[in-house]
């Protein structure tokens, strides 16, 4: 038994490094994707287009623009000269916000009355649109107060916020791991749904039948070289992220192992499955994606699951990607350990058994 | 059960919902036969294949291979019977070398044997010069000979192929038939499926199979004598028309079209006579005509239309 196994390893390793387009798929796009991801899957906001309508023109609305200028979010593109100017811009989307500084700000200031400013988002995208009204709101709180010291010195709590984890709210710490799970995802999925489907396809699948090789060989012989693969590409990975994109690791990297163990056993399962609904590779890479897009966008990759409608909520709970971002962003960022994650890995244990259980059902039923 | 033979089917049926593939199969084949399965596409040839492969169950009936029961004993079934099928199942990726160690793995042929195994199978499939080269750059008729030397690395008792030569160049089958009649003289009991008429005939035995159903089973050289009437083959000009006009003959029973010629069964030979002077009454000129032995072609023909 295990002689045909290995033997089944061996061809299919054999069949991968004689394809070159193979290779570059193994082992060059996890790396492609996660530098490409790595840049541009981020949520930091900078350079906001800005544009400056300014009636004032005093000494206390210049300090003012000059403070969002210098706060290294805002980008001043255009100085306005009437109201219409500023939709038009926004409108046109060569800005994404627009401070207008009414005429009286500075008098209003000097005389300690209220006074305003009005600052325009580009709501289209909403979150650049919050992150842009938040920073501008700090400034200008922050001018204020500064405004404020120069006068009186009201006794005032003073608030002062730490981010834990990311001290520098670096979206690229938080994404970097999230993008190795994904990648190595696509990869084993397609991997092994497309070998299992291209046996089928070429007719080697009957031949084997007619063989002394039993279901459970042939299945083990075809998930176990991509895991394999799996294996050696989430290390490839995840060194690029930790040497290219600094990406701290702050708990027990010798979790991860472990960890991608688990993870790619309900991988491959999920991969296996497709496999036995699928006729032909084309198939098999459509159904790959109809599962792995909503697998990404319901796994907490992006969008925050506690966001989610409840009933999503419950859904996500099948996701292997759920649980291994967890376990991925708790040991890299914070640091947490087997202690912490248990819970994490012991459901992402039990959904790959139940997971594979059916998928090598399935694939008994579906050979035989 | 007699050991002298190598697949026994009993009362075999498969039917997939209402269609009735293979219907209530009887059939014995000797150790050391070459037998033909031959029927047209869709008549179950590679139905039965499956089944006496033991890739599918039986809907009822029983069968065995070399001894053993295709329901129960399927895995010892697999060790024993080689298998190829009219697609070539073997890996174009990997080389003629690679494809026979890989079955030669899956079989679990000792490795003191495999040298001179495989130095046999490359040899009579005269693909020794090709050993290094990739399975998918070969010729279609070499892609059928790797596929055999692959189906006997692990000397199967029976050898079951599914028309083997479909799609392959005449001088090449003709090189596979040779190979056929050589592992004969080994003991190899071969069961081969065909649409191709002219290779039942090289078949020491056939079984003619349609809807499910085998017509006629015996010795090629019996079942073409197997008509009991007398068949002429007629030569015309205008064949489409003869045919028309011979069909009206009192004493013809049949009449098959075969391009420029006609093949008439008649009741008795006499009645020849009359075909002629019909296709002269309706102005058709004839070539020729003589009387001539059925080929098999004409069996299955008069055998289904008898039905």
């Amino acid at each position: 038994m295990f002689e045909r196994i290995k033997q089944m390893i061996i061809k299919e390793f054999i069949q991968v490094f004689r394809d070159r387009r193979m290779i570059a798929i193994v082992f060059l796009t996890p790396i492609m994707q996660l530098l490409a991801f790595g840049y541009a899957v981020t949520t930091d906001v900078n350079n906001i287009s800005t544009a400056i309508y300014d009636l004032d023109k005093s000494y206390e609305s210049r300090e003012l623009v000059r403070r969002l200028k210098s706060s290294g979010y805002f980008d001043i593109r255009y100085v306005a000269q009437s109201p219409d100017e500023i939709r038009e811009l926004l409108d046109r989307g060569k800005i994404a916000t627009a401070l207008q500084i009414d005429r009286g700000f500075s008098s209003d200031l000097k005389n300690r009355r209220q006074t305003e400013v009005q600052i325009l988002v580009d709501g289209t995208d909403s979150n650049t649109a919050t992150v842009a009204m938040d920073y501008a709101n700090r400034v200008i709180i922050k001018y204020t107060k500064d405004m404020e010291r120069q006068r009186v010195e009201p006794v005032r709590i003073d608030l002062r916020t730490r981010a834990w984890y990311n001290p520098d709210l670096r979206s690229k710490n938080y994404n970097v791991p999230g993008v190795i799970a994904i990648v190595i995802m696509l990869t084993c999925l397609l991997l092994t749904s497309m070998a299992v489907v291209r046996e089928r396809e070429i007719g080697t699948m009957e031949q084997l039948m007619v063989t002394p090789l039993k279901p459970i060989e042939l299945m083990l012989g075809k998930t176990i070289p991509f895991a394999i693969i799996g294996f050696f590409d989430v290390f490839l990975v995840t060194m690029v992220g930790i040497f290219w994109f600094d990406i701290p690791i702050k708990g027990p990297i010798q979790l991860m192992p472990l960890a991608t163990a688990i993870y790619l056993f309900s991988v491959l399962g999920i991969g296996l499955f497709i496999s036995t609904i699928s006729r032909t590779q084309q198939q098999a890479m459509m159904a790959t994606f109809l599962f792995y897009i909503p697998a990404v966008l319901l796994s907490g990759f992006m969008f925050p699951i506690e966001n989610m409608p409840e009933i999503i909520q419950y859904g996500t709970y099948i996701n292997p990607l759920r649980y291994f971002l967890i376990i991925i962003r708790g040991i890299f960022l914070k640091g947490n350990g087997l202690d912490i994650l248990w819970p994490q890995m012991g459901s992402l244990f039990v959904l790959g058994v139940v997971v594979i259980a059916i998928s090598a059902l399935r694939f008994r039923k579906r050979i035989s | 059960m007699n050991k002298a033979i190598a697949i026994r089917m009993l009362n075999l049926t498969k039917s997939f919902g209402d269609n009735i593939a293979v219907d209530n199969l009887n059939l014995e084949i000797e150790k050391g036969e070459l037998f033909g399965l031959v029927g047209p596409d869709g008549a179950g040839k590679t139905t039965i294949m499956r089944l006496l492969t033991a890739v599918m169950g039986p809907t009822s009936g029983k069968a065995w291979v070399a001894g053993h029961s295709i329901a129960q004993e399927g895995e010892r079934i697999k060790e024993k019977i080689g298998y190829m099928s009219q697609r070539f199942g073997l890996y174009e990726d990997l080389t003629v070398m690679e494809n026979i160690f890989f079955y030669a793995d899956l079989y679990e042929v000792p490795q003191s044997e495999r040298p001179q195994r495989i130095e046999r199978l490359l040899g009579f499939s005269n693909l020794t010069p090709f050993k290094d080269r990739l399975a998918g750059k070969l010729s279609g008729g070499m892609k059928q000979k790797l596929g055999l030397a692959c189906a006997l690395i692990h000397t199967p008792e029976v050898l079951f192929l599914d028309e083997p030569t479909n799609g392959v160049d005449p001088v090449s089958r003709r090189d596979f038939w040779r190979i056929l009649y050589d592992l004969l003289k080994e003991e190899v009991t071969i069961f081969v499926s065909t649409a191709y008429l002219d290779e039942a005939e090289r078949c020491g035995r056939i079984g003619l199979i349609h809807k499910g159903r085998i017509l006629i089973e015996d010795s090629p050289a019996i079942v073409k004598n197997s008509l009991g009437y007398p068949m002429i083959e007629v030569w015309v000009e205008d064949s489409r028309a003869a045919l028309e006009a011979v069909r009206g003959v009192d004493g013809v029973r049949s009449v098959n079209l075969y391009g420029d010629r006609l093949h008439a069964t008649l009741e008795s030979p006499d009645i020849s006579r009359r075909v002629v002077e019909r296709l002269g009454d309706s102005g058709i000129k004839i070539s020729s005509l003589r009387e001539i032995t059925p080929s098999i072609e004409d069996i299955f023909l008069s055998q289904v239309e008898g039905r």
